[in-house]
C-alpha cells in the first residue's frame, strides 16, 4: 500500500495517472483499481476530499430535475443507484428521508405538475403531489403560506466525507498509489512510444494515460494540454449549519421550486443530526473564495425564516461555503482526447457527489474506447468505514464495542460524542488526516456546537502526538 | 485518567433492578451489556455548583453520585490559573485549579461518589418518567441510572465564531477563552504571536492574561459597546500597565487569512472600516448555557437566558429534576455557582422526603432593556427564593439611581434603586424580599394563581 505525503515520487511508469482526489478523482481511482493497471492518484492538497467535495449540501439526488437527455441526467441517475448500494456495503451513512418541493404561492403550485413530468422524462416516476394540509401534517414547523408540495421520496442525505474516504481507501488498498501534497504544474508532449512526463511540486511522474479530475481547476489543467472548450466559473454556495437541537423541526429535505435563477435555498437534515440552510449561488472569479459574507448569511437567514421560522431561534453550529465548478455549458464537460491518451472530467457542478461512481465507470469506458488496454475487471475487497451517522449506532452507544475496548467509551469531543478510540483509529488509518479539519471529516471531532471550547486543545494534542505532520513516505516502504 | 475518584464503587450488578432507596416505578427492560442502577441523587456536572451540592447532600446521609464527562473534576475553574477564586466564599485567595480541588475534596470527604470520564448522554426512553432516569457512557460501559432526583449542573460556554455569524474564511488560530485557557494551561501548547481579543468583559481580560502568560502580544481588544464591561481596575491595568489598546464601538465584520488567520476586519459604528493584522483571534463572552440535556429531557427553558426555567428552589418543570449553577445564568462567578449548590441541597432533600411538586408556577419576566432574569418562575405555594435574590442582565446601560420595578397585574410589588447603575454583561441583582407577596392565601389581588406573570422593568 502506498500513500505518500512528501519526498520523491516513485520512479516508475504508471498506466494511468488521475489528477485530483476529490470525490470524482477518488471514484475514478477506485474504478481503475478493479483492473490490472498501475494507477496513481495525485492531489495538490495534503488530504483527499479537501476541495469542493468537502463543502456541499450532501444530498444523494435522484436526478429528477436534471436536464432530460443530458449526460449529467444519465450519470446522476446511474450514480445514485450505484452509490446507494456502495454506501450500504461500506457503511457510508445514508438516510432515505425523501424531499418535498414546497410551493409558496399559486404560481409555484402551478409549476409542480410540469416538474413531475420532467422527473418522469428523467426516468423518475415516484413523485406525488401533496396537498397543503397533508404537507402541514408532515412538516408542522413549515412557515405559513406553504400551499402544497411535490414529494420526491427517493432523495436521500449522505455523508460526503466518508464517501470520498471510502473510495480512496479502497483504491489504495487495492494497489493504487496516492500521492498527496503533489500539485501537477506541467505536462509534456506524449507519443505512442514514450510516456508523458508530469511536472509536480514533488518531482516528475510518468504516465501512459492521463485523467483530469481537477475540479475547479479542470479548465486550467486542460489548457496545459491545449484545450479551451470550457472554462470554470466558481459558483459559491454558502451554508449555515444549525444545532442538533433543531433536528426535530425538519423531517424531509425541503426544496424550493426551481426558478430560472437556480435551484434556490433548501433546508435539510444532515446525517450528523444537524439542520442545514443553503446554499447561495454567486458567480465569482476567484477559485479560492470559500469565505462566507455578511450579505450571503443575511440572505440565507431571510429565506430560512420563511421556510422554517423556528429554525432561526436555534443556535448556529457552523457556517461554510463551497464552490461549484460551473461552466458555460449546461451539462458536464467530460471529453476524451484519444490522440493525447487523455480524458477530461470537467464541469462536475452541483451533482458530482451523487454521480461520482457513474462518472468513474464512464471514464473507464472512454479510456477503453480510446485504446487503453485495461484488462479484465475484478471485484474489490470490501471496506468498512467508521460510522459517522446518527441513524446508526455510534461507538459511544455500543456496549459490545466498549466492552471489547474501553477507549470507545472515553468521549473526547463532547458535543459530537467522539471517543478516543475513534480518533486513535482515524490517526492509524490507511489514509490518516493531516490537519484538525481532516480529523473532523473522519470522526466529527471538533465539528459540534462548541467548536473546540471543551475539546479543541485535547484533540489537537492527540493529533500532534500521533505525529500526523511528520507522517510521510517512510510509511510506504514499511507497508509494502 | 478516568473512573471513580472516591473509594466507594457504585453498587450495582449487571441487569439487576434498582436497589433499595429507589422510588418505585416501572423498571425498563434491561439492554444487553447496559448496567441498570439506582441512586438517591444523581448530579450531572462536577463543577463548583455540582460539587458543592453533592458535598452538602452527602453530609446529610443521602446517597449521591456526581458525574462529569471530563477526566478531572472541578469544571471551568480547572483551567483558570489566576488567583482570586475563593475570596468570596472560602475567605482565602485560591487559583482556579486549587478552588476546583477544594470542592472535589469536600464532596468526596463528605461521602459523595465522584466519577469522572462519565458522560450523561440522554434520558431513559419513553415519556418523561418520575423518578427520572439517565443514560451514561464511560470506559466502563453503558449504564442507565435511575435517581429519585437528578440535578443538572452542566455549566455554560462561550459562543464560538460560527454561532456569532462572523463572516470570512475559516482559518486556524481562532479560539474562545475556554479553548485558549485549556490550550495554554492544561495542554501547554503554543498559541500564536499577535492576538485580537473580541469582547471587553471580565472574561475577556482573563483571556488577555492567559495570552500574556503564553507570550502572545495582544494587539487590540474590540467591543461593540462604547465602553468596556469589566471592573475599572482590571481595565485600567490592562490598558496602562500592559498597553493593550481597547477599540470601542467596533464590530468584527470579517476574518481574513488562508490556513492561518492573518487579520480581522473591523467596522466602526460610524461606518469606518479597518483591518488589524494578527495570527490569533479570541472570541470571549457571549455565553450560552449548556442546556442540551435539559432540553432533551423536555424541560422548559427560559427563552431569554436559554437556561432551564427554575423556581426559587431550583426546581425545573420536570418532576424530580433540579438545575443549578451557570446553566441557569451564563455566567456568574464560581462562588455564586458553589453557593447555589449548597443552597439547593435543602430543596432536593425536601423532594426526597416526599415534598409536594408544584403543578403551576407564576412566571417572572423582564421588560426591555433587561435581557433575562433567573430564577424565572415562582411557586405560588412556596415562593421563597433560596439564594435570597434574582440575577438579571441588561442589554443597555442603566444610569445610577435608575430603579428596578416589580409588578404583577399592574400592581407594584417592589421597587429597588440601582445606586451604581448597570452595564451589559455584568450582574444586576434584585432582592427577593417581595416574593412572599405572591403566596397563595394573601390578599385577593395578588393571590390569584391564574393572575398574570410578575414583570420586572426599569424606571430611569
Ligand atoms: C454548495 C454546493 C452544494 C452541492 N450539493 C451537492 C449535493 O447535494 N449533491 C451532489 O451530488 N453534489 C453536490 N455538489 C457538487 C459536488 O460537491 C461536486 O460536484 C463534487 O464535489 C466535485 O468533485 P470533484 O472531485 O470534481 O472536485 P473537487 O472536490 O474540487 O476535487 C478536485 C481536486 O483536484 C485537486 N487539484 C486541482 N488541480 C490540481 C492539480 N493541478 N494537481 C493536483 N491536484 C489538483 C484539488 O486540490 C481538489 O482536491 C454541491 C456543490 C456545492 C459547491
Ligand atoms: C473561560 C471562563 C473564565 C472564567 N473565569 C472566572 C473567574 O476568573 N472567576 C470566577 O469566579 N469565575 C469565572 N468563570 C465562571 C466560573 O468558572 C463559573 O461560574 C463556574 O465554573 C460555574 O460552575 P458550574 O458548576 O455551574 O459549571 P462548570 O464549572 O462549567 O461545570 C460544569 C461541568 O459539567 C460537566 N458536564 C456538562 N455536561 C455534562 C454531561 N452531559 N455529562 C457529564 N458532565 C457534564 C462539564 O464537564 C463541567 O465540568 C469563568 C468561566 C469561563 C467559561
Amino acid at each position: 500500500m502506498t500513500v505518500t505525503m512528501s519526498g520523491p515520487l516513485p520512479d516508475e511508469v504508471y498506466d494511468v495517472v488521475v489528477v485530483g482526489a476529490g470525490v470524482v478523482g477518488t471514484a475514478i481511482a477506485r474504478e481503475l483499481a478493479r483492473y490490472p493497471l498501475r494507477t496513481a492518484l495525485v492531489e495538490a492538497s495534503g488530504d483527499v476530499g479537501d476541495g469542493t467535495s468537502k463543502a456541499n449540501t450532501a444530498i444523494l439526488h435522484t436526478g429528477f430535475d436534471a436536464v432530460p437527455g443530458s449526460l449529467e441526467a444519465r450519470l446522476v441517475r446511474e450514480g445514485r443507484d450505484r452509490l446507494a448500494a456502495y454506501a450500504e456495503e461500506c457503511g457510508i451513512p445514508v438516510e432515505p428521508i425523501g424531499a418535498l418541493l414546497v410551493a409558496w404561492d399559486e404560481e409555484q403550485l402551478a409549476a409542480l405538475p410540469a416538474l413531475a413530468r420532467k422527473a418522469a422524462r428523467n426516468g423518475y416516476r415516484r413523485t406525488r403531489t401533496v396537498a397543503a394540509d397533508e404537507l402541514r401534517g408532515r412538516e408542522p414547523h413549515l412557515g405559513s403560506g406553504a400551499s402544497g408540495a411535490l414529494e420526491v421520496p427517493g432523495e436521500s442525505i449522505i455523508c460526503p466525507w466518508t464517501t470520498t474516504l471510502a473510495y480512496a481507501t479502497q483504491a489504495v488498498r487495492s494497489g493504487v498509489d496516492l500521492h498527496l501534497n503533489c500539485p501537477v504544474t506541467g505536462v509534456s508532449e506524449s507519443s505512442a512510444r514514450s510516456p508523458r512526463l508530469l511536472t509536480t511540486g514533488r518531482g516528475t511522474l510518468r504516465a501512459r494515460w492521463l485523467v483530469n479530475a481537477a475540479g475547479l481547476y479542470a479548465d486550467e489543467f486542460d489548457r496545459l494540454l491545449g484545450h479551451t472548450d470550457f472554462s470554470v466559473t466558481p459558483r459559491r454556495g454558502q451554508l449555515i449549519v444549525f444545532d442538533k437541537l433543531a433536528r426535530a423541526l425538519v423531517s424531509h429535505i425541503l426544496l424550493p421550486v426551481p426558478t430560472a435563477l437556480g435551484k434556490g435555498v433548501l433546508v435539510s437534515p444532515t446525517v450528523y443530526g444537524n439542520v442545514m440552510l443553503g446554499p447561495t449561488a454567486e458567480d465569482l472569479d476567484d477559485k479560492r473564495a470559500t469565505g462566507s459574507t455578511a450579505e450571503g448569511l443575511a440572505f440565507l437567514r431571510e429565506k430560512g425564516r420563511r421556510i422554517v421560522p423556528e429554525l432561526l431561534d436555534e443556535e448556529v453550529t457552523a457556517v461554510y461555503a463551497g464552490l461549484r465548478a460551473a461552466t458555460e455549458h449546461d451539462d458536464y464537460a467530460i471529453r476524451s482526447h484519444p490522440e493525447q491518451r487523455y480524458v477530461t472530467v470537467g464541469g462536475i457542478r452541483s451533482t458530482g457527489l451523487t454521480a461520482s461512481m457513474a462518472i468513474a465507470a464512464h471514464v473507464v469506458e472512454l479510456l477503453t474506447e480510446a485504446g487503453a488496454k485495461v484488462g479484465t475487471a475484478r471485484d474489490l475487497l470490501p471496506v468498512t468505514m467508521p460510522n459517522l451517522g446518527e441513524a446508526y449506532p455510534r461507538p459511544y452507544q455500543r456496549a459490545d464495542l466498549i466492552g471489547a475496548d474501553p477507549e470507545y467509551g472515553a468521549i473526547v469531543c463532547h458535543c459530537e460524542r467522539v471517543s478516543r478510540g475513534e480518533i486513535r483509529d482515524a490517526l492509524a488509518a490507511d489514509i490518516p488526516p493531516s490537519s484538525p479539519e481532516g480529523l473532523r471529516r473522519r470522526t466529527r471531532a471538533l465539528g459540534g456546537r462548541c467548536q473546540g471550547f471543551y475539546c479543541g486543545a485535547a484533540v489537537r494534542a492527540l493529533l500532534d502526538a500521533s505525529g500526523a505532520d511528520a507522517w510521510s513516505s517512510s510509511r510506504t516502504e514499511a507497508a509494502r | 485518567m478516568s473512573g471513580e475518584l472516591s473509594s466507594s464503587t457504585p453498587d450495582s450488578t449487571p441487569g439487576s433492578p434498582p436497589s433499595a432507596g429507589a422510588a418505585s416505578g416501572p423498571v425498563p427492560p434491561p439492554v444487553p451489556g447496559r448496567r441498570e442502577r439506582a441512586v438517591d441523587v444523581l448530579v450531572v456536572g462536577a463543577g463548583p455548583a455540582g460539587l458543592a451540592l453533592s458535598s452538602r447532600l452527602a453530609a446529610s446521609g443521602i446517597s449521591v453520585e456526581v458525574v462529569d464527562r471530563e477526566d478531572e473534576p472541578g469544571g471551568v475553574p480547572r483551567h483558570c490559573l489566576h488567583s482570586g477564586f475563593g475570596l468570596r466564599d472560602l475567605r482565602r485567595p485560591l487559583t482556579g485549579p486549587a478552588y476546583a480541588r477544594h470542592w472535589a475534596d469536600t464532596a468526596v470527604r463528605a461521602g459523595a461518589v465522584l466519577r469522572t470520564g462519565v458522560t450523561v448522554t440522554g434520558w431513559g426512553d419513553g415519556p418523561p418518567a418520575d423518578p427520572p432516569a439517565v443514560d451514561v457512557t464511560s470506559p466502563a460501559g453503558l449504564e442507565r441510572i435511575t435517581a429519585r432526583s437528578v440535578v443538572l449542573a452542566t455549566g455554560a460556554r462561550e459562543r464560538p465564531r460560527g454561532a456569532r455569524l462572523v463572516p470570512g474564511t475559516r482559518p486556524a488560530g481562532v479560539f474562545t477563552t475556554g479553548e485558549l485557557q485549556r490550550t495554554v494551561h492544561l495542554h501547554h501548547r503554543p498559541v500564536g504571536r499577535r492576538a485580537v481579543v473580541v469582547g471587553a468583559e471580565s472574561v475577556s481580560y482573563s483571556a488577555v492574561r492567559t495570552l500574556r502568560d503564553a507570550g502572545v502580544e495582544v494587539v487590540a481588544m474590540v467591543t461593540e459597546l462604547p465602553y468596556h464591561q469589566a471592573s475599572p481596575a482590571t481595565a485600567l491595568d490592562a490598558r496602562l500597565r500592559h498597553g493593550v489598546p481597547l477599540l470601542v464601538g467596533a464590530r468584527v465584520s470579517e476574518l481574513v487569512g488562508r490556513g492561518r488567520v492573518s487579520g480581522v476586519a473591523l467596522r466602526q459604528l460610524d461606518g469606518r472600516a479597518t483591518t488589524v493584522a494578527c495570527d490569533t483571534v479570541v472570541f470571549t463572552g457571549d455565553w450560552i448555557p449548556d442546556h442540551e440535556l435539559a432540553r432533551r429531557g423536555g424541560i422548559t427553558l427560559d427563552r431569554a437566558s436559554r437556561g432551564p426555567s427554575v423556581d426559587g428552589s431550583f426546581r425545573t418543570d420536570r418532576a424530580g429534576v433540579f438545575a443549578v449553577g451557570n446553566l441557569l445564568h451564563a455566567v456568574e462567578p464560581a462562588s455564586t455557582a458553589a453557593r447555589e449548590g449548597l443552597l439547593a441541597a435543602e430543596p432536593v432533600l425536601r423532594r426526597l422526603a416526599g415534598g409536594p411538586c408544584p403543578s403551576a408556577w407564576i412566571p417572572v419576566q423582564v421588560e426591555e432593556p433587561l435581557l433575562w432574569v433567573a430564577p424565572s418562575r415562582l411557586d405560588p405555594a412556596d415562593p421563597r427564593v433560596a439564594t435570597g435574590g434574582f440575577v438579571l442582565r441588561t442589554e443597555g446601560r442603566l444610569g445610577p439611581w435608575s430603579s428596578l420595578v416589580v409588578r404583577r397585574d399592574g400592581r407594584v410589588l417592589h421597587r429597588q434603586r440601582l445606586v451604581r447603575g448597570a452595564v451589559p454583561g455584568r450582574t444586576v441583582r434584585l432582592s427577593a424580599a417581595w416574593t412572599a407577596k405572591v403566596r397563595a392565601g394573601m390578599t385577593a389581588a395578588v393571590r390569584d394563581p391564574d393572575g398574570g406573570p410578575v414583570r420586572i422593568s426599569v424606571e430611569r
